[in-house]
């Protein structure tokens, strides 16, 4: 638990990451408008395909992670902490409030980003929408049932 | 090889390219994949901050590199490998959208409703300022997005994130069926 430095070098591997997703995001047309709303009319195997097979794949390498006890690169030990369920109120709840944003905008957050890549510079107003939505709930937060 | 890359690209082969990054940044550096924690390391950077943000940003500057990423990366695939054909959706959604006035299908988002113009527009206004606003409010209030739920929360075989992503889909569909046909 050591705390990590942010050298370049450290954060150079999440850059990389990050522009290998910006353009898989733009090929796949997962960030677009009209495939969000393809997907919630349930007209194309598209998004499922592309959301589930991600999935697949992800919870195959967790397993493996787990079972076999791997370690990340600089030899940590790799934690998956679980949620927590509490009353359960939030995961409905706060994922409707994400639903219902998610089909508006038509973009996740990470897809938003991709989007001001892609040219779409007023997905820069949605953005900061996001982070105003974001404070908003970590002022409402005590007030609200989890 | 150029022809296939410029292409969309099949689910088959964006699904596990994108499915492989949870494995991956675990491996990095044992971080989580979840996009929408960058919202929140944005809060914990200004001043006058509430308990949530009270945290150092920097210990996110991994996330927020990542995020930078993806812009880069958009650019990066619109410029050297954007496909130049209007976007293959399914004729039925085309004409479902058509019913609702949208009949360009050029592009990846409705241009007259996504631009500076458009948000002008009270549909433009509510689609991009008060959806950015839903996103970000219901993405923190949830615990996370469609990366940190339905990706890496699915993925580890998690309740509350299959309960999360019931919600995204009950919000999803509310603003289809009953929000999207008042607003446009």
């Amino acid at each position: 638990m050591s705390e990590s430095k942010n050298t370049i070098g450290r954060l150079l591997p999440y850059l990389l990451v990050g522009i290998y997703f910006g353009i898989i995001f733009t090929k796949s047309e997962v960030i677009s408008w009209y495939r969000i709303q393809e997907m919630f009319r349930f007209q194309a195997f598209h998004m499922y395909g592309i959301i589930g097979s991600a999935i697949a794949v992800a919870a195959i390498s967790v397993q493996i992670i787990k079972r076999k006890g791997i370690r990340a690169m600089d030899g940590s030990e790799i934690n998956i902490p679980p949620k927590v369920m509490g009353s359960g109120t939030r995961y409905w709840l706060g994922g409707t409030f994400f639903g219902l944003g998610w089909a508006l905008t038509g973009a996740c957050p990470g897809p938003m980003f991709a989007l001001v890549g892609n040219g779409a510079l007023v997905m820069l107003i949605a953005i900061l929408s996001a982070v105003a939505g974001t404070y908003t709930y970590g002022v409402l937060r005590p007030k609200l049932p989890h | 090889m150029i022809e296939f890359i410029s292409q969309p690209w099949p689910w088959y082969v964006a699904g596990p390219l994108i499915g492989i990054v949870v494995p991956a940044l675990f491996l990095i550096g044992g971080k989580q994949f979840g996009l929408s924690e960058n919202l929140r390391h944005v809060c914990a950077m200004l001043p006058g901050k509430t308990e949530f943000f009270n945290y150092d940003w920097k210990n996110g500057a991994w996330n927020l590199t990542l995020i930078l990423g993806i812009m880069i990366g958009g650019l990066v695939g619109s410029t050297f490998l954007g496909n130049p054909d209007p976007i293959a959706i399914s004729d039925a959604t085309k004409s479902d959208l058509a019913l609702l006035g949208i009949t360009q299908f050029d592009g990846l988002l409705p241009s007259d409703i996504f631009s500076l113009e458009g948000l002008a527009s009270t549909r433009g206004l509510i689609m991009i300022v008060l959806g950015g606003f839903l996103v970000g409010f219901g993405a923190r209030y949830a615990g996370g997005c469609t990366s940190g739920h339905a990706i890496s929360g699915l993925a580890d075989l998690q309740l509350p994130s299959l309960i999360a992503v019931i919600g995204f889909f009950a919000g999803g569909l509310i603003a289809t069926f009953f929000l999207l046909p008042i607003i446009l």
